[in-house]
């Protein structure tokens, strides 16, 4: 039991930090980054190139491949949104883009990689199991949480608390009247896609180091979760997004032990669902109000 | 232009090799892509090495066999349009694969109609594969057949009385891996405490594995693909689980090893190829793997078995390379020396010669004598 909630919440993190992203860029945009998923992927085999190729410690690593995961969302914010803003049906025009972007993406992976499951070389990170009652943490689970709530708490904070934050909070509300004010609007979206494909490339990492594998079709394992994340977390809401990580990734880790693997998607989407019944805006959404 | 010339120079004699003969085409549809692509490129080797060693050995004069490839992308429906291609455009003689069991299901049958044999190299579901009509035939064993062989010896060297049991259920090779392994433990007299499922694109095994550990088994059973028991085997070491594991036909890769590192340790898992065999055959196969700087693994030693099932088919119908000769030469194929030992087909079409049981050490297998 306790063993399986430690299993949950682990998931959970992951899901979550996966989800902010997505939802940030939905808060700002109102689009739904299908790329996002790519991202995370190519975030993760960037830190493996720099561990198995140029034997990079992963302490260096890893915030090398977040940087190169957010340079990633600038590129694809040149590439398949910017060029589409202000025209008519742009959010449906940029939801296919990013699905082109994705594809790309994957392609190249593909094409570097190869198709087979790939790892990180053993010990890129010291495991030690530690012990609490009857369950087992590893040092590298501790560590993934630990930085996920790290990376969570900045985010808040940038987002309350910075210029940039309520230059981003600004553009949410009315991307017109923000321009009217003298934010450079376009220069804000670009940095709302820099963070939000920063965290969706750590979590890519820290995907591929707890579970010891990474394929270029890692993503998609990801991205139908990270969805219901943010729609059951209330779509726009960064607080949303973390609660709801950690309800799926409890109710996938539970489902699975005492029903079986078969029903995971089922009874969390059927949770997503009765959610839905009952508050339409998720469990943190507002309604008029978009918060980024 | 200069280019031009020594161009067509050089391919001048490969071209006339290769027409100037009668060419027996065989058809390769392997999972080149996806989730069995390890076993894919292994196969790919095996073939290639056969074709090489069979038209040098000069044994099919005056006929020579050209193996064609194609990847159906570990997919159903990409398998299935291979195997058109390969039937109505390429028109093979015979084709070979595909990789996967599921995929056979859905291909298998649109050479039956077309009336084109088919020889599956690692097709392990026990029912469902040769069942689909006599034209296709299969030179891998059965689950049915190797599991139980492995199990029982395992129990009779650990003497385990639980265990524990996760297997695939999306697909047909690992669902049918189960349905063996359960009936195996029950007439061991093991008892099955725990049995939980995973799919295919599965990236975390925590929770199961952890329903699996809180029950204490004597063993852990697993029926996965390759790139899934990796992980598994991985997490449940992960997780403090310290028990023997013993693995279906999915294990049977370096690429496992590879993967899963010191967690593989002391994995047992039941092969169809002895690699330590000393047979003429199997020796000779190692020396034409290593020529080619390969380290071949039970996918290849079955395929490079394939092409010498298929050339001595066409000796048998007397050296001929159509699609009935060969159905034909099939059925008369009796105790062939290949790398997995004397091969004959069963009556049911089936893969007849013995198993054994490796078990993972100091990052090889080794055969468990």
């Amino acid at each position: 039991m306790g063993q399986q909630a430690i299993n949950g919440i682990f998931l959970g993190r992951i899901y979550a930090l996966f989800a902010v992203g997505y939802t940030l860029v939905f808060g700002v945009l109102d689009i739904i980054n299908l790329a996002h998923q790519a991202i995370f992927m190519l975030g993760a085999f960037c830190a493996l190139v720099l561990v198995g190729e140029l034997h990079l410690s992963i302490a260096v690593a890893f915030p090398i491949a977040v940087l190169f995961s957010g340079a990633l969302g600038i590129l694809l914010d040149r590439i398949a949104f910017r060029p589409l803003r202000g025209r008519a049906y742009s959010n449906m025009s940029g939801l296919i883009s990013s699905i082109a972007v994705a594809t790309l993406f994957e392609a190249i992976a593909l094409q570097f990689f190869g198709p087979d499951t790939s790892r990180f070389p053993f010990g890129t990170f010291p495991e030690r199991p530690l012990r609490l009652g009857g369950a087992v943490v590893s040092t590298l689970q501790l560590c993934i949480v630990a930085i996920s709530v790290v990376l969570m708490v900045v985010l808040t904070y940038l987002l309350r608390r910075t210029r940039l934050g309520r230059q981003i909070r600004a553009v949410a509300e009315s991307p017109r009247a923000a321009r009217i004010l003298g934010i450079d609007v376009d220069r804000v979206i670009a940095a709302s896609f820099f963070i939000s494909s920063a965290l969706g490339g750590a979590a890519g990492v820290l995907f591929a180091l707890a579970f010891n594998s990474l394929s270029p079709d890692i993503g998609r394992s990801v991205e139908l979760k990270g969805l219901a994340v943010i729609i059951l977390g209330g779509m726009g809401s960064v607080p949303g997004a973390v609660i709801a990580g950690f309800a799926i990734g409890l109710i996938e880790v539970f489902t699975v032990a005492k029903l079986g693997s078969s029903y995971r998607d089922a009874v969390s989407f059927a949770v997503l669902f009765l959610v839905l019944l009952i508050r339409p805006r998720g469990l943190l959404g507002r309604v008029a109000l978009r918060e980024a | 232009m200069h280019r031009l010339i020594e161009l067509v120079v050089l391919a001048a004699p490969v071209s006339f090799a290769a027409y100037g003969a009668d060419v027996v085409k065989v058809g390769a549809a392997l999972s080149m892509t996806g989730a069995a692509a390890v076993y894919g490129t292994a196969q790919k080797n095996g073939i290639q090495a056969a074709v090489d060693d069979v038209n040098q050995s000069g044994s099919l004069k005056p006929l020579r066999v050209e193996a064609v490839f194609d990847d159906d992308g570990s997919k159903k429906e990409q398998g299935i349009n291979v195997f058109q291609k390969f039937i109505n455009q390429t028109k093979v003689s015979a084709i070979i694969g595909p990789t996967l069991s599921t995929t056979a299901t859905a291909a298998d049958p649109i050479a039956q109609q077309s009336k084109v044999p088919v020889l599956a190299i690692s097709n392990t579901a026990p029912t469902g594969i040769t069942d689909i009509g006599d034209y296709i035939w299969r030179d891998s064993l059965t689950e049915a057949q190797v599991i139980p062989g492995a199990i029982k010896k395992a129990h009779a060297r650990l003497g385990f009385k639980t265990a524990g049991v996760l297997y695939g259920n999306d697909d047909v090779f690992t669902k049918a891996g189960y349905d063996v392994m359960k009936k195996a433990l029950e007439s061991e007299g093991v008892q099955i405490l725990e049995t939980q499922t995973f799919a295919k694109p599965d990236r975390d095994f925590n929770a199961q594995l952890t329903a699996l550990k809180s029950k204490n088994p004597g063993i852990l059973v697993v029926s996965a693909l390759a790139d899934n028991a990796a992980s598994i085997v991985t997490q449940a070491r992960q997780l403090g689980y310290s028990g023997p594991m013993l693995g279906g036909n999915g294990f049977n890769s370096p690429a496992f090893i590879k993967n899963a590192g010191s967690a593989a340790e002391g994995v047992l898992v039941g092969t169809a190829w002895n690699s330590s065999s000393q047979d003429a055959a199997n020796q000779a196969f190692l020396k034409s793997m290593r020529e080619r700087g390969v380290s071949p693994d039970q996918f290849t030693a079955q395929a490079y078995s394939g092409v010498l099932i298929i050339a001595e088919a066409i000796k048998k119908a007397g050296m001929k390379g159509g699609r009935e000769d060969i159905k034909a030469g099939f059925a008369k194929v009796r105790d062939l020396p290949t790398p997995l030992g004397k091969f004959s087909f069963t009556p049911a079409r089936d893969a007849q010669h013995d198993p054994s049981v490796q078990q993972v050490k100091g990052g090889k297998f080794e055969i468990l004598q």
